[in-house]
């Protein structure tokens, strides 16, 4: 479980089936910015179990970090990522 | 993940013949798709926004609980968001240096309930990608030019959850019933691509 202002990195992954951690974010350093609660979890339900939930956070990554120099310099992206999407980092 | 993209005559095409296999299996009438798709859409209005917006610039306890919990806030105006899908909703609010964007860089999810279907440019490839990477830019596309010191928050809408923007309410507004000002909301504006 992890809190609002904790320190979380995108997991490096590429399952075999569905999964909805965005490409772009994955390995990304980002922040928790809001506790979402418990939400559908879509990789288990695509897989046919269709009461899979998990625990879902909205994670705050700063642009640059996403995109580098090419990126909206200041600005940030949020994005709604279940928990096993997501590892604490140092 | 697959990277070869679907056209939407592919998803059309698909949608016909699954709707034909459907009937030919006698699980569902033509005309029972058809009522399932208008009970999902009447209520699917972009009114919805507009009220709950001018309703939050009107009054200052109420834009408190629709930042904190934004289902709870529209079911004190009568809209059960419940009754499209369980979806939360989070209202993100725009203020002084600092604005918000809505996208769905997987899909489409859009906040439906509160803005009816979504018109074709949030659904495009090009709106997806680039409004994460360089939303300044996408916005003077759309003709909001905003300063560089105006910092974006783009939100992903990659759960379960809807994203509203609250923009601010326009100035020379003072002593504006509720309607008038529910008239001045847009659906760019709620989406962050225009302010209000």
């Amino acid at each position: 479980m992890f809190a609002i202002g904790d320190r979380v990195r995108a997991r490096v992954m590429n399952p075999p089936g569905h999964t909805r951690l965005p490409a772009y974010l994955r390995g990304r350093p980002g922040r928790i910015d809001f506790v979402l609660g418990t939400l559908p979890f879509p990789d288990a339900r695509a897989a046919g179990v269709a009461s899979a939930a998990q625990t879902a956070y909205t994670v705050r990554f700063a642009t640059a970090d996403v995109w580098g120099a090419d990126g909206d310099p200041r600005g940030s992206i949020c994005a709604d990522l279940f928990e096993s999407y997501l590892e604490a980092r140092e | 993940m697959s990277h070869v993209h679907e056209t939407s005559a592919d998803s059309s095409n698909r949608v016909k013949s699954l709707v034909a296999a459907l009937e030919a299996a006698h699980v569902l009438t033509e005309r029972e798709l058809d009522a399932a798709v208008e009970s999902f859409l009447v209520h699917a209005q972009p009114a919805n926004g507009a009220r709950i917006v001018a309703r939050a610039w009107l009054d200052e306890a109420f834009r408190a609980r629709l930042l904190a919990d934004g289902n709870a806030a529209a079911a004190e105006l009568g809209i059960d968001l419940a009754h499209w899908a369980p979806v939360k909703l989070r209202v993100v609010a725009n203020v002084p240096g600092h604005h918000n964007l809505i996208v769905c860089t997987l899909c489409s999810c859009y906040p439906l309930a509160l803005l009816g279907p979504s018109p074709a440019w949030y659904k495009s490839e090009a709106y997806r990608s680039r409004a994460v990477r360089d939303p300044h830019g996408v916005l003077a596309e759309f003709g909001t030019k905003l300063g560089d010191d105006v910092e974006i928050t783009v939100w992903d809408s990659t759960a379960e959850v809807r994203y509203l923007v609250l923009p601010a309410r326009p100035a020379g507004t003072d002593g504006a019933s509720e309607a008038q000002l529910a008239a001045l909301v847009t659906r760019n504006g709620l989406i962050g691509t225009a302010l209000v």
